[in-house]
């Protein structure tokens, strides 16, 4: 009895991994969120970490301000998706994205200072 | 690796003697040639002399006779203090603006006022206003103008800044006086920014600015402040205003325009036509001159825009046509 369960669990869990890498072959980053539902931007030298991040339905994504000089993460469209509190040295601010879309976004004190998160 | 030993160099405050290239697209014609300096420092004393504003750096003004500080009115440019900030670049940013209140203090000709061109905080809480006022209490001149800095308004959309300084201001904190005969306007340019753009004035304090100059004779000079540059200092790093241009086009008929600024954190001069802008240093902590480190901004300098900013000592000037261009004094 306990054989045959492990043995379902393995050919189960084998067919996972022949899907992931299925997928992986036709866009490894985005399985990568997939299975992690969370991404990381880091903001470095007055600029986001991932100009351009594309993450799954669902992802949480955080922003770390790494910089001496505060950020914000703010939504470029109108009305505004998200906005952080402006975020001080090692502060975060996480945001998560439901919707499929395109979402660019800046730093509301650094206006140069651009990028977008892309959900598929 | 080079970009590196230049932030190094740069952000340790060596910059005197060296010029900063014309960067400028704002589309106005130039008339006059360029004269840039860049000096280390925590201030600037103004004078205004036969209607020509002299600018001196705080940081040499020991230096300076006292016969030259004398005029028809004399007042002292802080920017940039940036209360709050305590990382390595500048652990104690109250000691260095009590230092240049000290400076201005010892001034042997005492400035009728102060301008405080933004960024008197770092993250714009309370206290950190509370301290600055609490340590310019200190200082001679008793009146102070303020505009905000982007740090000034963060999260608040600049609420908090209007009720500390914004009495009898129009719009967003946009205000105009008269001392002896010279009438200054202080503008305001670090709200409503736009992704991936400059410092913004707005179509409601334009028509403002416009209003408010419209009745002065062209001889009246005028010395305009606000937080970023009015001027294309740099647009890659944010460092200029979008609608500048506009503003300009209404003080063009004035014989003397004075435009003082800080956000950048160093010193920088231009002519241009009748037109001077001055850029003050911090209080707080330096920043790298346009192009010569990686940050702030995602740009990258190019080599040969590199080449044209390093090592170049000297500068030409040429008056702009007005008879009243500015004469500028670095104590060199």
């Amino acid at each position: 009895m306990r054989r045959s369960v492990f043995v379902a669990v393995s050919i189960a869990l084998a067919a996972l991994g022949i899907g992931t890498i299925r997928a992986g072959a036709k866009n490894p980053r985005v399985v990568d969120e997939q299975k992690a539902q969370s991404a990381e931007v880091k903001i470095d030298n007055f600029s986001f970490g991932s100009p351009e991040l594309t993450v799954s339905v669902g992802t949480t994504v955080t922003w770390t301000n790494r910089d001496d000089i505060p950020h914000t993460v703010t939504s470029s469209d109108d009305p505004k998706v998200f906005k952080s509190k402006v975020l001080d040295t090692d502060e975060k601010f996480s945001f998560t994205f439901t919707k499929a879309g395109t979402y660019p976004y800046f730093c509301s004190i650094h206006p140069k200072m651009t990028a977008k998160v892309i959900v598929q | 690796m080079s970009r590196t030993t230049l932030s190094q160099k740069t952000l340790s405050g060596n910059t005197q003697g060296e010029l900063w290239h014309d960067h400028n697209h704002d589309g106005i014609d130039r008339r006059g040639f360029l004269k840039c300096m860049a000096w280390a420092g925590t201030g600037a004393f103004c004078v205004i002399r036969g209607g020509v504003l002299h600018s001196y750096g705080m940081s040499r003004l020991a230096e300076l006779d006292p016969k030259e500080m004398a005029g028809e009115l004399s007042f002292a440019q802080i920017s940039d203090s940036h209360m709050g900030f305590n990382k390595p670049a500048n652990p104690d940013v109250a000691g260095t603006l009590k230092a240049a209140v000290d400076k201005i203090n010892g001034l042997a000709v005492a400035p009728e006022f102060l301008l405080h061109t933004g960024d008197i905080s770092h993250l714009s809480k309370p206290g950190e206003f509370d301290t600055v006022e609490q340590i310019l209490k200190d200082a001679k001149p008793k009146d102070i103008f303020y505009v905000p800095g982007e740090h000034d308004v963060l999260d608040d959309d600049g609420k908090q800044f209007l009720e500390r300084y914004g009495k009898g201001s129009k719009g967003a904190g946009w205000y105009s006086f008269d001392k002896k005969g010279v009438h200054f306007i202080g503008l305001v340019n670090v709200l409503n920014l736009k992704a991936g753009g400059l410092g913004s004035l707005g179509h409601e304090q334009l028509e403002w600015l416009e209003d408010d100059v419209k009745h002065f004779k062209h001889s009246t000079p005028i010395v305009v402040f606000a937080h970023i540059p009015l001027w294309s200092v740099y647009p890659e790093w944010g460092w200029g205003t979008e609608d500048s241009a506009r503003a300009h086009s209404y003080l063009k008929k004035f014989s003397s325009v004075t435009v003082l600024n800080g956000h950048i954190h160093q010193t920088m001069q231009k002519v241009e036509g009748n037109v001077t802008f001055h850029t003050a240093a911090s209080t707080a902590f330096p920043q790298p001159q346009p192009g010569k480190a990686d940050s702030p901004g995602p740009m990258k300098v190019p080599a040969e825009q590199l080449k044209s900013v390093l090592g170049i000592t000297d500068v030409n000037f040429v008056r702009g046509k007005q008879a009243l261009g500015v004469v500028d004094s670095t104590l060199e």
